[in-house]
């Protein structure tokens, strides 16, 4: 421990130099801060700026005799000045607001009114509510897959077997690119009804296994209102593997709910029909507002429906065959599901009307911000 | 459809299963009750039912039955109907011809003589008023009733009225038929017909004529029961527009053994009012349609493939193969055992639905009850991935999320005129064919008609801060297919008002600009530079306004091109306030990599600031000042920035009182820039002569551009 008073004797390289100011440096921020009022503050400031005993004169006195040559006089004087500017500013800082804490005239600012904002924009709720889903999926393995929204009738509806002139078309309106007519029926385009089409153009390109989860905007030749939009959103998803069961796309979809809306929620699956899916089921979950036990958002019947599934029909294995003879419907099996985006949005944020999520309209979006 | 219990009941005499319960049950094995109803004491419920498009045969109450039977494992009682022995000879009172057995595969006709017109009663009158189905005459609620009880279209004629032989035929060329709605309609060659020797009495399965209809003098009737080709009878509901309860049957496949059964189902309701049977049946059927559908081969069933694709049950025994049996047989089928594990099933004729072994395995899923299947998870195998572009359109959107831009979603269509507007070539706009209204009649060729109906929303409802991107995809035509490539549109206008009570500033070209710059230094580029769109030929976006718009270029790619709204364009769509908007082309964004952050070594050493005040021709832009810096490749100019510009006859001051003070003594056509640089060295601190060279050079450097120092 040294002298306070008097300067130990130093080397004076520049590193040695560097080391024992900010060791000068740090003493007066203590001494500052351990001083808790004015009495103290005015002892500080004696101990390091006093004309005489002021532990700035000491240094600077005393180091400038032992330093060996100019240059080292030089290296003192400029650390030396730098301390001696932190020091003064520091005490002229506190002076400044000790001695009379505001102007006079001075009138205090209203801390009440309104700080400045920089809001972050605000998530699209379709977009949020999507990905909250494929999060799931992506967390229990499944890939991403993505396809056109300008597909051919053989992707959306005739691999999906969806035969020409079938019933089952008359359920998806469909709105059809002009100047197809020339065009064999399963050549002509076609904006895509579903993300299915997705799921035969991903067993096309590769063997199973497969995993995948599809996001993606789909339309129909549906009249707008408030519960209808020509465009709209979904999630499906299609996992095929040897030995894939019913039991298994209702563990898988039961898992995910619960992972989705908490694992109080129930699920209950009822036998549906889909051309693609062979068995086919909707699904209901246990209403994630009342917990089941009625409210207005389930229509007082405790259960809302959510996805439609199924077990890959064989004749959409048939179809992925054609590129990929792995998918023989005697070997493997899968299973496809889709939820509708909107849908659960709207029951999620309280939205009455889907026109509003395509209208861009600032207050609507904000709210989500 | 509306469906009585109490009717339900009558075919299933050993049903102890309340209503309620009843419809709960068939519920689960998807024959939905949506809505039951309490019909008061004695007269049970009324079921709502929604039956999916693929179970024609449950769409009657017998079918119903059917189900229950098989999922509570009871008798149904059997549906039969004995007639009176035909009077006089047996002789056929009508010869049936079919000359289209492609169209029509099965035709029963029965003569009745002497029947009386009049409102029915009995069950038929107490059922419709539950059903709220409306009563006509005997005849006609005759037919009605009986598709009802088990679903099978009938029509009956007025016989008096048929000339001669019946004949199953396409229409001819220019052939006319009123129908019972009172339409006069143009028949097609392809329309399967109900005719007689000199005209068309019915469009088959579809609709009854007008000139054969039952009438209240009616004597003599003549009772058609058929089947017909689905497929005839869609195309002939869909080109009349006519859809009704018989087409929704025939075209979804009626049962080929039904109509000898529903013809004497509707003849014995007629006969309870008096009349006779007049001769025998007569039924010709059609070889090949009969052995597509009621004589289809027997299909094999493996105890298996039941287990492969079912799985597990919650009791952990899996289905029992017995029991499945026995669900089959319930719902119509006949098996015929093949050992322990295996068995041919013959299909009923009601269900052509069914075809192959998993539509029977669905069938003991489906009664058994999903929801007493296990919940189990798949193995894991495989790996996963996600499309490259993920990443970077999730960077993109975040970035501009977090820089205070909400995100929307505009139509994918847009008028003509906007897609050729906005198309970034001619010719490329998609048109489609079918279109909602003729503003969405095309394709979208760009997100930027999108963005300016929003800010154009916002702005007609005084919301006038808008701050908003799409990130979507856009149409173009190529040949025999339509591209798709994924952008991003971006649309101000307003100011940003970060707190009501302090002064907002005006959004101007700069924050776009901002926007873009913030989005691409999420990409690694190698070189960058914005400029003013070329005028005339090329990519310059008419709807740009030509003085305050600009591209950016990256590594050679025009990657976007924003700017204020071209004043044609905001006065076509009554856009009073100034809106910017732009275009990101992120199919070429999304080649170039995600910047990856990299730490470079910071310098210890003190930076030192140097301003230098200079007056350049108007002509001379920053980038060419930027480049001029660049070019002197001083590794210690740390670096350098526009300050303050002046171009008009203030310039910011922060000393003056007001913020500004007068430029004073700048040449037309010039500006004054105050340009700041920062030098900083990472050997040791600049020493005053090395800073003397540094500033002498910028000086050298900016001079050359044509810059003069101001004193
Ligand atoms: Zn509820």
């Amino acid at each position: 421990m040294s002298d306070p008073e008097k300067p130990a004797t130093i080397d004076f390289s520049p590193a040695s130099l560097d080391r024992l100011f900010q060791a000068h440096r740090s003493e007066f921020d203590r001494d500052l801060a351990d001083a808790h009022n004015d009495t103290g503050r005015e002892a500080v400031r004696i101990k390091w700026l006093g004309r005489k005993q002021g532990k700035l004169a000491l240094y600077s006195s005393g180091y400038m005799q032992q330093a060996p040559s100019p240059d080292a006089k030089k290296e003192v004087g400029r650390r030396f000045n730098e301390l001696k500017q932190h020091v003064e500013s520091r005490l002229e800082g506190l002076a400044s607001g000790s001695q009379s804490e505001t102007a006079a005239g001075e009138a205090a600012i209203d801390v009440t009114l309104p700080g400045m904002r920089r809001r972050p924009g605000a998530e699209h709720p379709l977009i949020k509510t999507m990905h909250e889903i494929v999060a799931v999926f992506e967390a229990m393995g499944y890939s991403i897959g993505v396809g056109p929204e300008v597909e051919t009738d053989y992707y959306n509806f005739e691999s999906l077997n969806f035969p020409p002139n079938h019933p089952a078309r008359d359920t998806q309106d469909t709105l059809l690119i002009a100047g197809q007519e020339a065009k064999p029926l399963r050549e002509r385009l076609l904006m895509r009804t579903h993300t299915s089409p997705v799921q035969m153009r991903t067993m096309e390109r590769q063997p199973p296994p497969v995993r995948i989860v599809i996001p993606g905007k789909v339309h129909r030749n549906d009249a707008a209102d408030a519960t209808h939009s020509p465009i709209f959103h979904q999630v499906e998803g299609l996992c095929v593997d040897e030995n894939i069961t019913f039991s298994d796309l209702k563990g898988t979809l039961d898992h995910a709910m619960k992972a989705l809306f908490g694992s109080a929620v129930k699920t209950r699956f009822f036998p549906s029909f889909f051309p693609f899916t062979e068995p086919s089921a909707d699904v209901q979950i246990s209403c994630i507002f009342c917990g089941g036990s009625g409210c207005r958002k389930c229509k007082q019947s405790g259960w809302i429906e959510l996805l439609g599934c199924g077990m890959v029909d064989p004749a959409v294995f048939a179809f992925a065959a054609q590129k990929q003879p792995a998918y023989d419907a005697g070997k493997i099996s899968g299973f496809a599901f889709g939820m509708g985006v909107e849908r659960l949005a709207m029951m999620k944020y309280g939205v009455s009307d889907i026109g509003q999520f395509y209208s861009g309209d600032v207050r609507f979006l904000e709210q989500f911000g | 459809m509306k469906i009585l219990s109490n009717w339900l009941r009558s075919y299933l005499p050993g049903l102890t299963a309340g209503d309620r319960e009843l419809a709960e049950a068939l519920t689960l094995r998807g024959i939905a009750a949506e809505g039951i109803f309490d019909l008061g004491p004695g007269k049970g419920f009324l079921f709502e039912m929604d039956i999916t498009t693929n179970r024609v045969d449950a769409m009657n109450h017998y079918g119903i039955a059917r189900e229950a039977a098989a999922i509570y494992g009871l008798a149904l009682a059997p549906l039969e109907a004995p007639l009176p022995a035909a009077s006089g000879a047996t002789q056929p009172a009508v010869e049936v011809r079919i000359e289209a057995p492609d169209l029509c595969g099965r035709f029963t006709a029965r003569a009745l003589s002497g029947v009386r017109i009049q409102p029915s009663g009995g069950a038929v009158r107490e059922r419709f008023a539950l059903l709220e189905q409306k009563l006509i005459s005997n005849a006609v609620d005759a037919t009605n009733y009986v598709t009802l009880a088990m679903g099978h279209p009938t029509h009956a004629f007025d016989r008096d009225k048929v000339e001669g032989a019946i004949i199953l035929r396409r229409a001819r060329k220019s052939e006319r038929l009123k129908t019972l709605d009172g339409v006069d309609r143009l028949l097609d060659p392809e329309d399967l017909v109900v005719a007689d020797e000199r005209k068309v009495l019915a469009l088959a399965g579809v609709m009854g004529g007008w000139e054969t209809m039952i009438a209240p003098e009616t004597k003599n009737v003549l009772v058609e029961a058929a089947w017909f080709d689905p497929l005839s009878i869609r195309r002939s509901s869909k080109r009349h527009g006519l859809h009704t309860d018989a087409s929704h049957r025939f075209e979804r496949g009626a049962d080929f053994n039904a109509p000898p059964l529903a013809s004497a189902l509707v003849s014995q309701l007629l006969l309870s009012s008096g009349g006779s049977v007049e001769g025998e049946l007569v039924d010709v059927i059609v070889p090949d349609a009969m052995a597509r559908t009621a004589g289809r081969a027997a299909i094999p069933l493996r105890r298996g493939e039941v287990r492969r694709i079912l799985g597990a049950t919650e009791d952990g025994r899996g289905v029992d193969w017995e029991r499945s049996q026995l669900v089959l047989e319930a719902l119509g089928c006949s098996l015929q055992v093949e050992g322990p594990d295996a068995c041919r099933v013959t299909l009923p004729s009601w269900r052509l639905d069914l075809e192959r072994e998993i539509d029977l395995i669905e069938e003991i899923a489906r009664i058994y009850g999903y929801n007493r299947f296990a919940n189990t998870l798949p193995g894991f195998s495989g790996a996963v991935v996600s499309p490259p572009e993920r990443a970077k359109e999730d960077t993109a959107r975040r970035s501009l999320l977090a820089v205070g831009w909400s995100e929307a979603i505009s139509s994918s269509f847009c008028s003509a005129a906007d897609a050729d507007m906005f198309a970034p070539q001619p010719g490329i706009t998609v048109a489609v064919a079918n279109p909602l209204s003729e503003e969405a009649g095309m394709l979208r060729p760009s997100l930027a008609p999108g963005m300016l109906a929003m800010l154009a929303y916002n702005l007609n409802r005084d919301v006038y801060d808008v701050q908003l991107f799409e990130i979507g995809t856009c149409f173009s035509a190529a040949p025999g297919r339509v591209d798709e490539r994924p952008a991003l549109s971006l649309g101000l206008a307003g100011s940003s008002a970060a707190s009501p009570h302090l002064p907002s500033r005006p959004f101007g070209f700069y924050d776009l600009k901002g926007a873009v710059e913030e989005l691409l230094e999420r990409f690694s580029i190698r070189s960058i530079y914005f400029d003013a769109l070329p005028s005339g030929a090329g990519p310059a976006p008419a709807w740009l306004h030509p003085l305050r718009s600009a591209r950016a270029v990256a590594d050679g790619e025009t990657v976007a091109c924003f700017g204020e709204l071209a004043p044609a364009q905001a006065r076509q769509r009554k856009l009073r306030q100034t809106v910017f908007v732009g275009e990101i082309y992120l199919d070429r964004l999304y080649r170039l990599p995600l910047r990856r952050p990299i730490a470079r070594e910071l310098s210890r050493f003190q930076p030192v600031r140097r301003d230098f005040s200079f007056i350049f021709p108007a002509s001379v832009r920053w980038q060419q000042i930027a480049s001029a810096l660049d070019e002197l490749s001083l590794a210690d100019l740390a670096a350098f920035a526009p300050r303050e510009i002046f171009r008009g006859e203030t310039v910011r001051d922060s000393r003056a009182k007001d913020g500004k003070r007068p430029a004073g003594g700048l040449p037309a056509d010039h500006y004054s820039i105050l340009i700041g640089t920062t030098f900083q060295s990472f050997t040791g601190t600049l020493r005053d002569e090395e800073l003397q060279r540094y500033s002498e050079a910028v000086v050298a450097a900016l001079e050359s551009l044509g810059g003069k120092q101001r004193g």
